[in-house]
């Protein structure tokens, strides 16, 4: 019973957790460690929620998860009624369709992926403007990167080689190597896939958008190693001011200038604020608790 | 790996071979059309060129027809349309946002894009650092 109600608990904290660091902005100073919070609340909350359901099921072996489902296979469920059935059914949903719907993700990425590196191959272009880039022939502006296991590729338009100069191109193709780098879709594809399991729930969008920023920022401190902060941060707004997008944004007016992701960025490039060593230790150490906390009440016998 | 390349590039080419002859309204190419337009700046093997023809069929990128007892290939769509392709993908305009790709800088409103053009001119009119 104990070991339900904690991880219950668990499982809503991280709800709330997730809630509090989507509109965080104390993340955009250390953006890597505030990723792998992010992560580690996305598998707190997995592991705490099935958990919760798991161990209401396993309540009449009164020994856990752990050794409670060894218990519950030996005796074919035998103890269970129709309220710990359920809940075991809905353990195993959950479970089901988290794995599934993030198989189906990865399956996609890749599909896309394939398709684009083939289109890439027949159409872009080399350029010496862009070492180490494919260029593909359209007036857009663009920058991106198709990310990989063997050879990531970094794609540039022409209309990206038109709007920036020499160096700010360059802080742009060291942001996207960066993302090529490391790996920053795979941070991203469990978010993506969630969004695809929860799509009404807005909390669930609120998170994806903060982790994409968070690694927007992440690929802008790698490139900023490498190059002049000012070159990046002119070109993001050059990038910004010439991709207006298709219709206005749902939001009326603007409140705030960090309330534009890109500005967002661009303010944290020009003037960076140290992250208190407080705050950089206090996030670190959550990290690995909020995965050993709900791991640790599966194998208790409470 | 140098193989693979090589491959990549000849694909490429017998696609360009192909699309000039659709920009230039002519039927399209049977493998010895492409043989022969190729000749000029590179001989490959007749077979070569069929095999590869044959892997652009596959890989959806040419349609292809009888025509007595050659097939005939034509592009299924122009190297324009691709172009367009990869670009709404990039510019994240498919209404499909997926982690396939990294965006350098997300679309943003029309009600925003005032801002950013007046921190551009902040920033590019402030003396360098």
């Amino acid at each position: 019973m104990t070991g339900s109600a904690l991880l219950a608990l668990v499982a809503l904290a991280t709800v709330f957790g997730a809630h509090g660091l989507s509109r965080a902005r104390w993340t955009w100073r250390t953006p890597r460690i505030a990723i792998g919070l992010w992560q580690a609340l996305g598998l707190g909350w997995g592991v705490a929620t099935i958990g919760t359901l798991l161990g209401v099921a396993l309540l009449p072996y009164q020994r856990g998860i752990a050794s409670g489902l060894p218990s519950m296979v030996s005796d074919n469920a035998a103890r269970l009624d129709a309220v710990h059935m359920a809940a075991l059914l809905a353990a195993v949903a959950l479970t089901f369709v988290l794995l599934t719907m993030l198989a189906t993700a990865v399956f996609r990425v890749v599909r896309a992926r394939r398709r684009h590196r083939a289109l890439l191959a027949l159409v872009a272009r080399g350029d010496s403007a862009a070492p180490d880039a494919l260029v593909l022939d359209h007036p857009g502006a663009a920058a991106y990167c198709v990310p990989g296991v063997r050879s990531s590729k970094v794609v540039v338009s022409a209309g990206t080689l038109a709007l920036l100069d020499d160096k700010e191109l360059a802080a742009v193709l060291a942001h996207e190597r960066a993302h090529a780098r490391e790996r920053h879709d795979l941070v991203l594809l469990p978010f993506y896939s969630l969004r695809q399991v929860f799509p009404q729930i807005r909390l669930v969008g609120r998170c994806l958008d903060a982790v994409e920023l968070l690694i927007e920022m992440a690929a802008d401190d790698r490139a900023r190693r490498h190059r002049p902060a000012k070159e990046l941060a002119t070109a993001l707004l050059r990038f910004a001011a010439a991709r207006p997008g298709p219709a206005p944004s749902g939001t009326l007016g603007v409140a705030a200038a960090d309330d534009i992701p890109v500005l967002a960025r661009v303010n944290r490039l020009l003037r960076p604020e140290p992250q208190p060593r407080r705050i950089r230790f206090a996030a670190t150490l959550a990290i690995p608790v909020l995965v050993a906390v709900p791991a640790l009440l599966w194998a208790l016998p409470l | 790996m140098d193989a693979v390349k090589g491959l990549g590039e000849l694909e490429r080419t017998v696609m360009e071979v192909c699309w000039a002859r659709e920009e230039a309204s002519l039927a399209p190419a049977t493998a010895r059309d492409v043989s022969r337009a190729l000749a000029g700046e590179r001989d490959l093997a007749h077979t070569t060129v069929m095999t590869v023809l044959d892997r652009l069929a596959k890989k959806g990128f040419l349609d292809r027809e009888r025509d007595g007892r050659a097939w005939r290939y034509r592009p299924v769509a122009s190297r324009e349309g691709y172009v367009t392709e990869l670009m709404l993908g990039a510019l994240d305009e498919t209404g499909d946002r997926d982690a396939a790709l990294a965006h350098f800088v997300r679309s943003v409103s029309q009600d925003e894009i005032d801002v950013i053009r007046q921190a551009l001119a902040e920033v590019t009119l402030e003396p360098p650092a």
